[in-house]
């Protein structure tokens, strides 16, 4: 047994791939036709190296067939990595096995002829260790560069990111010149520059660390800390510290982007289940318990067009806003001429009455669709996400939900400030008996005002479809956060009632890597309820004269 | 003399009193002496049952208090009659001592299923009876004077001192879902084996715990009585009904709301206390605002303002429930939706309101 000499290995394979390089600069890819003969092509030299028991040949070999880049070296390769290359013990020819395990038909493995069936007994497998696994591995990758496919060849520069090694990051310093895509020149330079890391002199090291700087690809990180802990260059070292903690900071800095993103999706879901409340609530001054149960109606809506539509499930989301904001809307429209006008003034009694409807509306949910949650199947547009960069991605769904608790915020607010309704649901809430005497029905005000409201309770519901299970229980578990939201934001103001939800959905989302997610919510409140104590009228409260009312 | 002074105006609450001592002594009467299957006798099961009732109507007593005779709706009561619950859950937990399922001396079985080598320094001290005791009434008293002190100072009233007794509720009942909280999470506190020596699930125990929760009842509806009586009763009911007004002839509003408020959570805490015992369990489920909220629909459809009427009204409503969820599983929560409703449209002032309406009209009748 010889003893194994890694660098000699090295020194010994680096002049092996310059002479390779040698002869692909040369010939342009048409290495073939150099060799005259055809028992002289890298195909055959490699068989040659594969008939020994040595891995320093056979490490060789797999060079010899990455360098030759053909359909068939790739698929010697391929074989090679499942074990499926053998030799024949009568002529050493080296063959290859079907897929399938047991299947009979061996091929040649150069020339692609059947040889039948072969017996176990009658081959040698071609045995492998994991440094020749890695080798093959990034040898497959080589040969992908050369793919005319775009795709394929970024998988394969992104699979030389997760190993770099020398060898590598010399080929690859060939192809760039060749590559055309901005993107995987870019992933190309990096493992170049990371090549360079392990083998270059000095100063081509500190260029190397110096364009690297910024970059966060976990692989970058990686190559510089282990650079860090093996160099002696104090100065160097500081260097790489240097740029290492810029790192540290970018990623900081695209956790703090991921954080708040989190945060707003959680703050949008807020919002939207807090809005209409903020209508019934703020505007009227009506507390409705039930409009948690409004919500769930919504939800409830989604999975019954779905139910009816299983055919086109992004069309039956869509649908169900409409189809939720009416069905919502018309049970609140029910709910306030069927209780709450009886209860104008005595705002507790409110509180109680709708308590009770929101008791009957989930138990008649429950009858109907039984106690068990529901799942709403998301269309295929909304799951997925957006990869920015290897740190950074935001998922579809929870950008859709920001993007329409916006688009719920600024239609409800045209309604209230450029519609005649809205006028006389803000003169009605300003001065009801002003606003009677000039006119105003304003019973028939309260009523659709209410619908108003309940409707958009409704339509959070389609939303909230998309996040939770739909089950009887849905409602109750977002009444209190919505009453905290308008609360928290100042009664009767929409404004205050978006910055309070996204507010808290940031506080929250912040808090809860420290404290957990039940504990962040347990402080969150803990903090409206202090909140209050200090400014009874919210963040944002009410001027003027409508007040006092 | 005082006594006889107290509820000589009061007929009702005469009334009440008197039936309550005869439930006192006819019930275990009834359980001891007639032979089982006879159709007289009432099993242990049934008493046990009466006993709950009897814990909820000093719940609701406490509830109409603050909210018949101070205005201050409170959805948070649940709170305070959980946590005096579980003051009085940690006492029995600690008398289990070596009988749990592991069989350590000190630990609670949960806390060595979670692992702990010690005691958290909060359940230390609940070994003893007396400081259990105080332990019930201080708990929620504390939270209810830090609670109130804060909101009735910066007047937060009405409606908005309502949604944040809930939001109080809510936040506890999710911080005792949490193991770590020492609470044992969402199990809560079970497994009890016997209080002051005496063995939970004897009959004679079960007998003993609704005679004391009788007494209690009958003690806390007197207290109030007294109180609703005295001045400071009486400048309560002028803050219900005008609290600008008395804060502008000279009251103190902010000092006699938080007393009210306080001593309601404290009976609160005491009816927990004594509930426990007698269910056996008491689990972050008590927090829930839906219980808190149940409450006050007990005291509305009794008639708010009465003691009595709130005491009345929790039997009544918490008889429909046991019937209702045993009978019609599905029924419930539409009856109890729709009591909601319509006490609150029909009968603003619950039963003891009708009831009184129909006798004056009877007496200017005759």
């Amino acid at each position: 047994m010889k003893p194994y000499n890694p660098e000699q290995i090295s020194r010994h394979m680096s002049r092996l791939l310059n002479w390779i390089l040698l002869l692909a600069c040369l010939t342009a890819g048409q290495l073939p036709a150099l060799y005259a003969a055809e028992s002289d092509t890298p195909l055959h030299a490699a068989a040659e190296l594969f008939k020994s028991k040595k891995f320093d040949q056979k490490y060789q070999a797999i060079q010899l067939l990455a360098s030759d880049g053909s359909e068939q070296a790739r698929a010697i390769l391929v074989a090679l990595m499942d074990s499926r290359l053998y030799t024949l013990k009568r002529d050493q020819r080296l063959i290859m096995l079907g897929r399938r395990s047991g299947s009979p038909d061996a091929v040649d493995a150069i020339t692609g002829e059947s040889v039948g069936n072969v017996a176990r007994g009658a081959m040698n497998k071609i045995t492998l260790n994991n440094r020749m696994r890695s080798q093959i591995r990034n040898a497959l990758a080589m040969l992908d560069l050369r793919n005319p496919d775009k795709t394929k060849r970024l998988a394969a520069v992104n699979q030389l990111l997760d190993r770099p090694d020398a060898a590598s990051a010399a080929l690859i310093q060939s192809l760039l010149e060749q590559e055309s895509d901005g993107q995987i020149r870019e992933a190309m330079e990096i493992v170049i520059a990371l090549g360079k890391l392990s083998s270059g002199d000095k100063t081509e090291r500190l260029a190397a660390v110096e364009l690297l700087d910024g970059n966060i690809h976990p692989a970058v990180r990686n190559g510089l800390l282990k650079l860090q802990q093996s160099t002696s260059d104090e100065a160097f070292a500081a260097e790489i510290k240097q740029v290492l903690d810029n790192i540290k900071a970018t990623l900081q800095l695209y956790s703090l982007v991921e954080n708040i993103f989190f945060g707003l999706s959680l703050g949008s879901v807020l919002v939207l289940a807090a809005i209409g409340l903020a209508i019934t609530f703020g505007v009227m001054g009506v507390i409705n318990m039930a409009h948690g149960e409004l919500i769930m109606l919504g939800a409830y809506a989604t999975y019954v067009m779905q139910l009816l539509m299983p055919e086109h499930i992004g069309a039956a989301l869509l649908l169900s806003i409409p189809v939720a904001f009416v069905i919502s809307g018309l049970v609140g429209i029910g709910i306030e001429r069927g209780v709450i006008r009886f209860l104008y003034g005595r705002s507790l009694e409110t509180l109680l009455a709708t308590f009770g409807i929101s008791l009957i509306l989930q138990q008649t949910v429950r009858s109907i669709f039984s106690p068990l949650n529901r799942s709403v199947e998301a269309p295929s547009w909304m799951s997925g996400s957006w990869e920015i960069n290897s740190a950074l991605s935001l998922t579809l769904n929870r950008l859709y939900i920001i993007a329409f608790c916006l688009l719920v915020f600024a239609a409800l607010f045209l309604v209230l400030k450029k519609t005649s309704l809205g006028l006389q649901v803000r003169a009605v809430s300003q001065n009801r008996a002003m606003a009677r005497a000039m006119g105003v029905r304003s019973e028939w005000v309260d009523a659709m005002t209410f619908g108003l409201g309940s409707g958009i309770a409704g339509v959070a519901g389609v939303a909230l479809s998309q996040l939770t299970n739909v089950g009887p229980n849905l409602g109750q578990s977002y009444i209190i956060d919505s009453f905290m939201v308008v609360v928290f934001g100042g009664v009767g103001n929409l404004w205050g009632t978006l910055v309070s939800g996204m507010g808290l959905g940031i506080a929250n989302k912040f808090l809860e890597p420290w404290s957990g997610a039940v504990l962040a919510k347990i402080l969150v409140l803990v903090f409206i309820i202090l909140f209050i104590q200090k400014r009874p009228r919210g963040l944002f409260p009410q001027k003027g004269r409508a007040a006092e009312g | 003399m005082g006594l006889l002074n107290l509820l000589k105006q009061d007929r009702g609450g005469q009334l009440f009193l008197g039936l309550l001592a005869l439930a006192a002594v006819l019930v275990p009467l009834l359980n001891l002496l007639p032979p089982e299957g006879h159709a007289l006798h009432l099993s242990t099961y049934t008493v046990t049952l009466l006993g709950k009732y009897l814990a909820f109507a000093l719940l609701a007593i406490a509830v109409d208090l603050a909210w018949g005779y101070l205005g201050i709706l409170s959805l948070g009561h649940g709170a305070f009659f959980a946590l005096g619950g579980y003051a009085m859950g940690m006492y029995l937990m600690r008398q289990i001592g070596d009988r749990g399922v592991y069989g350590d001396p000190l630990l609670p079985d949960f806390m060595v299923f979670l692992n702990w080598d010690a005691l958290p320094w909060f359940w230390y001290g609940f070994d003893m009876f007396w400081f259990a005791a105080l332990m019930v009434m201080l708990a929620p008293g504390l939270l209810a004077f830090l609670f109130g002190w804060l909101a009735f100072r910066s007047r937060v009233t009405g409606v908005y001192l309502s949604i944040m007794t809930q939001a109080l509720t809510y936040a506890l009942m999710l911080a005792f879902f949490r193991n770590e909280m020492g609470f044992g999470g969402n199990n809560g506190l079970t497994d009890f084996k016997e209080l002051l020596g005496f063995d939970l699930q004897a009959d004679s125990t079960r007998i003993g715990l609704f005679v004391v929760t009788a007494l209690m009842l009958a003690l806390g509806y007197i207290v109030c009585r007294a109180i609703v009586q005295s001045r400071l009763g009486r400048v309560a009911v002028a803050i219900r009904d005008a609290e600008d007004r008395a804060r502008f002839v000279g009251y103190r509003v902010e000092h006699v709301k938080l007393a009210i408020f306080t001593f309601s959570a404290v009976l609160a805490g005491i009816a927990g206390a004594l509930y426990v015992p007698q269910v056996g369990i008491i689990n972050p489920g008590e927090f829930s605002p839906l219980n808190s909220i149940e409450i006050v629909i007990w005291v509305a459809v009794g008639g708010r303002g009465t003691l009595y009427g709130a005491a009345a009204g929790a039997l009544m409503v918490n008889y429909g429930k046991t019937y209702l969820t045993g009978a019609l599983p599905e029924v419930w929560l539409f009856a109890l939706g729709a009591l909601f409703v319509l006490v609150t449209i029909l009968l603003p002032r619950g039963l003891i309101g009708l009831m009184k309406t129909r006798s004056k009209k009877g007496g200017a009748a005759a």
